[in-house]
């Protein structure tokens, strides 16, 4: 390992290319701390835009009208604005309006006061609900594409609403959408990028910290380059798994 | 008042359904009596599904009453669940869940609407599936199997939740000619073993052999009734004649 580590030392006095992150224990310790971070907030703001997806195609379907409007005034929201002003008016107006008010829970960070949702959380709430809008719209169509009979048919073998709703009407929709839902989940990886304006310690602010320090802007583009491609390759791979997991031998094409 | 057997398994009074501005029932009255398997036939449009969807509630109806073992169906504080476990149906097009095999089929509603226990819920779905001769293909989702087989599949997976009463509507009609005898051999064991049935059909031969009864609709009335012998050879109402000649 440490000859690894030297052997890029020694590229960059011989050639000048610097890859400081990986020689220098303190650049190197950082740019770790980065990896687990964006990988981090990919994680949490696949999951929860999975849910506001989730819960928000169920909601378009809710018999009160009050709430499918704001489900429609929500998505047209999140859908027509730039994701970059999102994360900036949730981080600052949101989170600044909630410590103003005296309404942000805090913690003790060690002899000081925190508050609970910081960039971090932020971040993940910001891009949950961005991805999330675009999910309604995903598991919408696969809604809509479960025959009304076959949810029929589960009435008629006692299923409520609801249950069906868990026991078929999810499943089948689930599958329909999966595709859109990949390409989605792809976009939203790429946009956890943003979080670095709002100081998050993801990749990309990170990488920019990185450089500033070392003057070494073409090195760490290389890297952010080749770490967003590896990581995308990764969930194109799980997501592939998946889709292949959940085929139904026979159904559809 | 209990329910017993000398009462109607299923009884239809005045019955009347509209969808917007379409009268589709305009009084439809009958009685079903347990073990008795009775067929309605009649042109398309005439509100043969209408009437037999009413008895499980998939319809609403307007006026009258029809009643399950003498609890009434069109009630607002109607328990859906325990009419549901008491009425069977199956369908035109099948309507099985795609996403699981055909033993699963059989076994969900038990297991996720009734709660019973996992194996045992099996075991059972083991038998149905042999029941209606499809042994072997218990792990083939419904996409592999025929038409026919999967026909046999829906009518297993409604045997399951052990109803009085099962309602079938032209369950061969989306059939080809060759598959239409599996399913209705099927059924005609299913009636000989005393099951209570409703029929929506147009397969005359079948109705005239197994039916106690016939009805005959026409716009959201029945127009002629009775058993299949003075049914098919002593015809009164000109409609059901005209009917009657167009089909046999
Ligand atoms: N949900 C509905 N909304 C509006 N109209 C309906 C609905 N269901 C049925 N109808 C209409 O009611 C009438 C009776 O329909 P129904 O399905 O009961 O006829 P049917 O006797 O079963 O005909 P077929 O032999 O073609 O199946 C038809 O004119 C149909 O268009
Ligand atoms: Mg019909």
């Amino acid at each position: 390992m440490e000859a690894f580590f030297e052997w890029f030392r020694a590229l960059y006095e011989q050639s000048g290319w610097n890859f400081v992150f990986i020689y220098e224990q303190y650049e190197r310790e950082r740019f770790i701390t980065a990896m687990w971070t964006t990988i981090k907030l990919s994680i949490y703001c696949l999951l929860f835009s999975l849910v506001v997806g989730v819960v928000g195609a169920w909601a378009q379907g809710a018999k009160s009208a009050i709430v499918r409007n704001v489900m429609a005034g929500y998505i047209q929201v999140f859908r027509n604005t730039p994701p970059l002003v999102q994360i900036l008016f949730f981080y600052f107006v949101l989170g600044t309006g909630l410590d103003r008010a005296g309404l942000m829970p805090t913690y003790d960070a060690g002899g000081y006061l925190e508050p609970m949702l910081g960039a971090f959380g932020w971040a993940v709430i910001s891009l949950s609900f961005f991805a999330g809008a675009f999910n309604v719209e995903i598991f919408r169509s696969g809604i809509e594409a479960v025959p009304e009979s076959t949810v029929e048919a589960a009435e008629a073998l006692g299923y409520s609403r609801l249950m069906a709703y868990i026991y078929v009407v999810l499943p089948l929709a689930f599958r329909v959408s999966l595709p859109a839902l990949n390409n989605n989940l792809v976009n939203l990886i790429k946009t956890t990028t943003l979080a670095y304006v709002i100081a998050v310690p993801e990749m990309m602010y990170t990488a920019n910290q990185i450089w500033s320090d070392n003057v070494n802007v073409p090195e760490m583009m290389i890297v952010l380059f080749i770490f967003y491609v590896g990581l995308v390759a990764i969930l194109v791979y799980f997501m592939h798994k998946w889709e292949h997991a959940m085929r139904i031998p026979g159904y559809g094409t | 008042m209990a329910w017993d057997e000398s009462q109607p398994m299923v009884s239809i009074n005045d019955v009347h359904k509209s969808f917007g501005e379409l009268k589709v029932l305009n009084g439809v009255s009958f009685d079903v009596m347990k073990r008795e398997v009775i067929c309605i036939i009649g042109p398309s449009g005439s509100g043969k599904s209408t009437l037999i969807r009413c008895v499980n509630a998939l319809n609403t109806i307007d006026k009258g009453s029809i009643t399950v073992q003498g609890q009434e169906v069109h009630d607002p504080k109607l328990d859906k669940l325990e009419l549901r476990k008491k009425v069977g149906m199956v369908f035109q097009q099948y309507n099985l869940f795609p996403h699981k095999t055909a033993l699963e089929n059989v076994m969900m509603a038990p297991t996720h609407v009734l709660k019973q226990d996992k194996a045992e819920v099996e075991e059972r779905a083991y038998k149905l599936i042999k029941k209606v001769r499809l042994d072997g293909k218990e792990r083939s989702y419904p996409g592999e199997l025929s038409g026919g087989q999967q026909q046999r599949v829906a009518i297993a997976r409604s045997l399951a939740m052990n109803p009085d009463v099962m309602l079938f509507d032209e369950v061969t009609a989306a059939l080809d000619p060759e598959t239409v005898k599996e399913v209705l051999v099927t059924i005609q064991e299913l009636a000989e073993d005393g099951m209570t049935c409703m029929l929506v059909t147009h397969e005359m031969g079948f109705a005239r052999e197994l039916a106690d009864h016939i009805y005959f609709t026409d716009r959201g009335i029945i127009v002629e009734h009775g058993p299949p012998v003075t049914f098919f050879t002593d015809a009164k109402d000109p409609r059901t004649k005209e009917f009657l000649s167009q089909i046999l």
